[in-house]
């Protein structure tokens, strides 16, 4: 029978390596939890977690409108190399695309480095003639018998995926699609995934890794979540499931079993998601997110409540977060920089008397040795500890006490006697060096991105986050700081806020001053219609908006620069204007445009979104109140090396219009917020800390 | 140890972190800007800080070995021309000097003073290799440096901000490429500007007054750890020789290396004389390579500046091909100088022979191509020719085997530089790459297997004629294993049709016909009949052994997929 009260509640859920969370958002208020997550059948998790997240709120399974979901399952087949056994057919000649990669060597001195195995070895690396140039022409015919010769290899093999790369097949797919019906008629039973269709951009590494990569993962994900609909089903949730893209945008179950690919990195791409939902809360046009976790941290670049996007990804790096070490993907994604930072991180001195931090991390199992469960070499955490950063009863909600003696005895030995430093300044050397790399790290991505990073606002979550955030800070140039509630579930909360949405990037090459604005229009008319129909099918005739965006570059070069294209048929007068877009742009970044190149337009994108929901007005905060500390702490200050009492305050019992001049500890269970010397920490009408540097607020 | 004492120490560190990400970063903007595929593609460039004095600080860690000390050499000779005193904000001083720059002329270096409150604090200098410089072209023809192309002695390209338009006009005019050279000239200069502003935040964020400070603690720091490295080497002095086809006749290359207390001591007495041709090695660019590879074996983890290179000294007589005078042709001298660091293994191989690699391919197959006109003259009557193009793709054989690992298959050792998509080759030039893929049967054997070369085949759309400015190596003198490993495969480099064609020169592709490049496969190491047989059985499933050397060289009896019969292979082993 029909509920009589509205369907309403929204549900996401974020399996992680470790725990699978969930929050559950029904009439203003929000409930979350976090249960064990269940590697063998991840959907029981998923289950148990949503069964008891209904108690906890006292929903039912049909009040539930919506099901948000995220998983890293996709990402830990490809990493366990747990994927389907999957063939490559592609163009004579050109067999070992995907085991010669770009030719080079990620680490330029290390003799010894080992690069990553293919995702299909080459025995199941399968050519026919064919070719096709760089317009598209046929040069060689596809020889079809060819084609059919290779399905008893496929058999004999016990192929259960196939994934089909042609050379130039971006810019015609016309032979992709025949080898596609010649093997879907004489193996019904196994996918196949066609580049063209995957990853419609040049490049052929990566075009070909991002096609065997999905089809490797396809089979299990495919199954995960046809078991996931039919167990949630069978619990009563009525709801439509919708999962979380490494884009930023959700997607239906049908789509996401086609190309499971695009979920690699929908976890981290929630936290992003949950810091552009804060900056449009807050209104601020350009922030800096900073995600800090136990063994990593990630860094990503939100400009006008949106995150950075990018269409290349690594995933499964061999070389310890090396860059150039994992397969290339090449997907919508949100561009962020992780690097091995965080909580459990390990330092040591190097050969150079040079403290290092990470990436080594000492894991939940021993974790780092003031966990006391022996773990013997210091982590950043012990270094936090022995600052006087953390009360060690209170840490982590007072369920796990710390040892201050063995974090002491660790730093000492690892670092601190190698250096003819006491323990206090080794663990002062070993935070400034870990805020130094993440510093380093968000700088040289800005770059990297072609974006400054002077003047943003720093989001911080995570555990480690709120603790670090304002030495970074300061370390970037950045004299505001932001602290959301929530932020242990940050990426659960993220799904809440994505839009329905779907990317669709294709390439086709244009000069200025060749510009054929009726291939263009009949291009991007064509990508609209196709991201609009994936839209619609989750969408339920919720308003959306549409964004088109040309990559662009001077005739020669070799990255391309974002600019935004009118969302209506292009004329020939809007060519001029597009080329003014871009040189601004280019002096954005770069100082000066060079005189008297031509621009030349790889490849567009087209996202169709629904639109981002309004934010709840802020409650107005009181007159500035003076906190009232619960008592005071004796800290290490990593610039001067003094120690002074600091003081610390409880963030539940904090109001909006509370203020506290630092130096001071903000303490909830979840983390700690420092509000470093010369900061000032206030509370807005959302209950985030918001830190602010220099006069106070 | 004091508070304020410990502090500091701790502070030098941070310090030095962050000089590091300052070059990084100057790096990375030369990559985002730059025209020529070299660098944005294959990423063949270098940048670094230096002091006052002319000594590197620091280095960007990038794709060429080649740049490692040459450009570190190169900033004193911009500073003899043009004293710091004499030096404005916003000037850019540039050469492309073989002798004072990185050892060809394709390679420009871009010199920038850093000021802070109106006085001189440091210069960045950067390096990247341009597609084009005008004169023959990349390629050995060459019988001096003026046939070689345009020649930018140490100029000023910007003055105080404002372009020195009589040295663009020069450039612009000098090139086959004009938009691509002026573009990267931009790019050079946008990296260091970069640069400037962030060592300039850098020194107001620490209070620094000067870098002298942080220069003598990384200067010091870098020299003791080295000299600690050199000092676990056994004393002695090793002999070693490598063998190049070089151009008109082979050329022998031979290190005598001293490892000393505090510094290893490379005497290069006894190598051959130089060429007619320009596989000539400039003495900077000798040394460049020759310290990469002894500190790939000896300190690799420890970041290159003046200090840390210090320690290793090299002795070239003159009169040798690693030690051209001008005006002796250079242009590709990565030919000779990529085996450099296979030599200087093969000396330390007999101290430390579990921390060195086999010889592998080394030298770069880069076919410079070109097409049109200047090739093939007017087109007329029913005679068609191809439009005109210039290109070049970076392409790699196989890395030598190491002692716990099999060599890289078709990856770029000791250049770090990366290939580029055969589609994107495509839409910069009309011609069609008909195969690239490894090259089955070319690793060398042994316990650890060299890695694999590849083949190349290259024609134009139409398979109309176009030229081939050969610069490869190593098709008579293939890479030797280690140990009792076999020789990786040969180089070879023929027509489609068959025909040999010369392994160095500019040759034309006819009509019809296609260039075919068999890359050399990387030597082995240890006997190949101690191999684990699931790793010859892998290779011989994935069809790069064959079922014959599986039991002839590795002494393992496998089926063609990959299925071992146990007791016919312990009988043969036995």
């Amino acid at each position: 029978m029909a509920s009589a009260r509205p369907v309403s509640a929204r549900l996401a859920v974020d399996i992680g390596g470790t725990f699978t969370d969930l929050a559950l958002e029904h009439d203003g208020k929000r409930t979350t939890i976090k249960v064990l997550t269940t590697p063998a059948a991840p959907e029981q998790g998923v289950i148990t977690g949503t069964e008891a997240i209904l108690r906890a709120a006292g929903v039912a399974a049909a009040d539930i409108a919506i099901l948000l979901h995220g998983t890293t399952l996709a990402t830990n087949a490809i990493i366990e190399r747990k994927g389907a056994r999957t063939a490559l057919i592609t163009t004579q000649g050109f067999r070992d695309v995907l085991a010669m990669g770009n030719e080079s060597r990620y680490d330029q001195y290390d003799l010894n480095i080992v690069l990553p195995e293919p995702l299909v070895p080459r025995h199941l690396r399968l050519t026919v003639p064919e070719r096709l140039d760089n317009e598209g022409q046929v040069i060689l015919p596809l020889d079809e018998a060819a084609v059919r010769a290779l399905v008893p290899v496929l058999q004999r093999e016990g192929v259960e995926s196939i994934a089909v790369g042609l050379l130039h097949s971006f810019v015609n797919p016309a032979h992709e699609r025949r080898v596609c019906d010649i093997l879907a008629a004489a193996l019904p039973d196994v996918p196949i995934s066609l580049s063209s269709d995957v990853s419609p951009e040049m490049r052929e590494w990566e075009r070909f890794s991002t096609t065997s990569a999905n089809a490797y993962v396809q089979p299990l994900m495919a199954r995960y979540l046809k078991r996931l609909e039919s167990g949630l089903r069978a619990r009563g949730l009525t709801a439509p499931i919708f999962l979380m893209l490494s884009g930023g945008g959700l997607t239906t179950i049908d789509t996401a079993c086609r190309y499971p690919i695009r979920l690699v990195e929908s976890g981290p791409a929630g936290g992003a998601i949950f810091s552009a939902h804060i900056a449009r809360e807050c209104g601020l046009d350009h922030v800096l997110s900073f995600d800090m976790g136990g063994t990593t941290a990630k860094i990503c670049l939100i400009d006008h409540f949106k995150p950075q996007t990018s269409r290349s990804f690594e995933v499964a790096r061999v070389g310890r977060f090396r860059k150039g070490s994992g397969l290339p993907l090449r997907i919508p994604v949100i561009e962020m920089v992780e690097i091995g930072a965080g909580g459990g991180s390990l330092a040591h001195v190097d050969g150079l008397g040079r403290i290092g931090v990470g990436p080594e991390s000492a894991g939940a199992d021993p974790g780092p040795a003031c966990y006391g469960r022996g773990g013997t070499h210091p982590a950043v955490t012990d270094a936090n500890l022995t600052l006087g950063r953390y009360d060690p009863a209170r840490f982590a909600g007072g369920n796990l006490r710390l040892h201050p003696e063995p974090a002491r005895a660790a730093l000492a030995a690892d670092v601190g006697d190698k250096l003819g430093l006491s323990a206090e300044m080794a663990a002062l050397g070993v935070v400034e060096m870990v805020d130094e790399n993440m510093s380093n790290a968000a700088r040289v991505h800005a770059i990297e991105s072609g974006k400054s990073y002077e003047g943003r606002t720093l989001i911080a979550f995570g555990g480690g986050g709120p603790v670090h955030g304002f030495r970074v800070a300061e370390k970037i140039g950045i004299d505001r700081v932001l602290v959301p509630s929530g932020a242990g579930v940050g990426s659960a909360i993220g799904f809440l806020r994505a839009p329905v949405g779907y990317e669709v990037v294709r390439s086709l090459y244009q000069r200025f001053r060749t510009f054929d604005v009726v291939a263009v229009n009949a291009l991007l008319a064509d990508m609209s219609a196709e991201a609009s129909a994936v839209v619609a099918e989750g969408s339920f005739g919720a308003p959306t908006t549409e964004t088109r965006i040309a990559f662009m570059r001077y005739v020669g070069q070799g990255h391309e620069i974002p600019v935004p294209l009118p969302v209506r048929v292009l004329t020939a007068a809007d060519v001029a204007t597009i080329r003014a877009a871009y040189d601004t742009e280019y002096s954005r970044f770069f100082d000066r445009p060079v005189p008297g190149s031509d621009v030349e337009i790889m490849s567009y994108a087209v996202v169709v979104a629904t639109i981002a929901e309004q934010t709840s007005a802020p409650s107005t905060p009181g007159a500035a109140i003076a906190a009232i500390p619960v008592r005071h702490q004796q800290v290490r200050d990593t610039i001067t090396g003094e120690v002074a009492a600091w003081a610390i305050h409880d963030r539940t019992s904090l109001s909006p219009g509370a203020t506290i001049a630092g130096p001071a500890i903000i303490a909830e269970d979840e983390t700690s917020t420092l509000v470093g010397p010369g900061w000032t920490a206030s509370i807005n009408g959302f209950g985030y800390i918001e830190l602010t540097r220099g006069a106070a607020a | 140890m004091s508070t304020n004492q410990a502090l500091a120490g701790i502070q030098r560190q941070i310090m030095w972190n962050r000089l590091i990400a300052v070059v990084e970063e100057q790096a990375q903007v030369m990559i985002r800007t730059a025209f020529s595929t070299t660098v944005r593609e294959a990423g063949d460039l270098s940048a670094g800080i230096f002091d006052l004095d002319g000594r590197m600080m620091a280095q960007a860690v990038t794709g060429t070995p080649g740049h490692v000390n040459s450009m570190m050499e190169s900033v004193g000779h911009f500073l003899a021309k043009f004293p710091i005193g004499t030096m404005k904000e916003g000037d850019h001083y540039i050469t492309n000097d073989p002798w004072l720059g990185t050892g060809h002329l394709h390679d420009l270096t871009v010199v920038t003073p850093a000021f802070r409150q109106g006085k001189p604090v440091g210069l960045f200098a950067n390096t990247a290799h341009v597609i084009d410089i005008g004169g023959l072209g990349m390629g050995p023809e060459g019988r001096s440096v003026f046939e070689e192309g345009l020649y930018i002695p140490i100029v000023k390209c910007f003055d105080q901000g404002k372009p020195n338009e009589t040295f663009f006009d020069f450039i612009r005019w000098g090139s086959r490429l004009p938009v691509e050279l002026e573009g990267d000239v931009y790019s050079l200069c946008a990296c260091n500007d970069a640069a400037v502003h962030r060592l300039v935040e850098m020194m107001d964020e620490f209070r620094m007054d000067s870098l002298t400070p942080l220069a003598e603690f990384i200067f010091d720091s870098s020299l003791k750890a080295t000299v600690a490295e050199i000092a676990k080497l056994g004393r002695g002095t090793y002999s070693g020789e490598i063998s190049s086809d070089g151009y008109e006749e082979p050329v022998t290359l031979k290190a005598r290396m001293t490892i000393l207390d505090d510094a290893i001591e490379v005497d290069y007495a006894g190598t051959s004389g130089l060429s007619q041709r320009g596989i000539n090695v400039p003495a900077a660019y000798t040394r460049a390579y020759s310290c990469f590879g002894i500190k790939v074996v000896v300190a690799p983890e420890i970041p290159n500046n003046w200090a840390s290179l210090a320690p290793f000294r090299m002795i070239i007589p003159d009169g040798t091909i690693l030690n051209a005078p001008r005006p002796y042709p250079v242009s590709v001298r990565h030919v000779i100088g990529h085996l450099l660091p296979d030599l200087m293994m093969g000396c330390l191989h007999q101290t430390v022979p579990t921390r060195v690699a086999a010889e592998g391919a080394s030298c770069l197959w880069n076919p410079p191509l070109r097409g049109g006109s200047s090739v093939s003259g007017q087109a007329r009557g029913n005679k068609k020719v191809i439009g005109d193009f210039e290109v070049i793709t970076f392409n790699s054989g196989g890395t030598g085997a190491r002692p716990a690992f099999d060599g890289l298959d078709a990856t770029a050792f000791p250049s770090g530089v990366r290939t580029m998509p055969v589609e994107a080759t495509e839409n910069v030039a009309p011609i069609v790459i008909w195969r690239k893929e490894l090259r089955e049967g070319s690793a060398g054997a042994g316990r650890t297997r060299g890695g694999l070369g590849q083949t190349m085949e290259i024609a134009t759309k139409g398979e109309l004629e176009f030229a081939v400015n050969a610069t490869f190596d190593r098709i008579a003198n293939a890479p030797k294993g280690r140990d009792g490993g076999g020789l990786g495969a040969n180089g070879a480099v023929t027509l489609k049709t068959g025909e040999k064609l010369r392994t160095k020169g500019y040759q034309v592709i006819p009509n019809g016909n296609r260039l075919i490049l068999h890359m050399p496969g990387g030597g082995g190491m240890g006997d190949p009949a101690t191999r684990a047989p699931a790793l010859v059985a892998r290779d011989v499933r994935d069809g790069v052994v064959s079922v014959e050397e599986a039991r002839d060289l590795y002494r393992v009896t496998v089926s063609e997929h990959g299925i071992i019969d146990e007791a016919a292979t312990a009988a043969l082993r036995n």
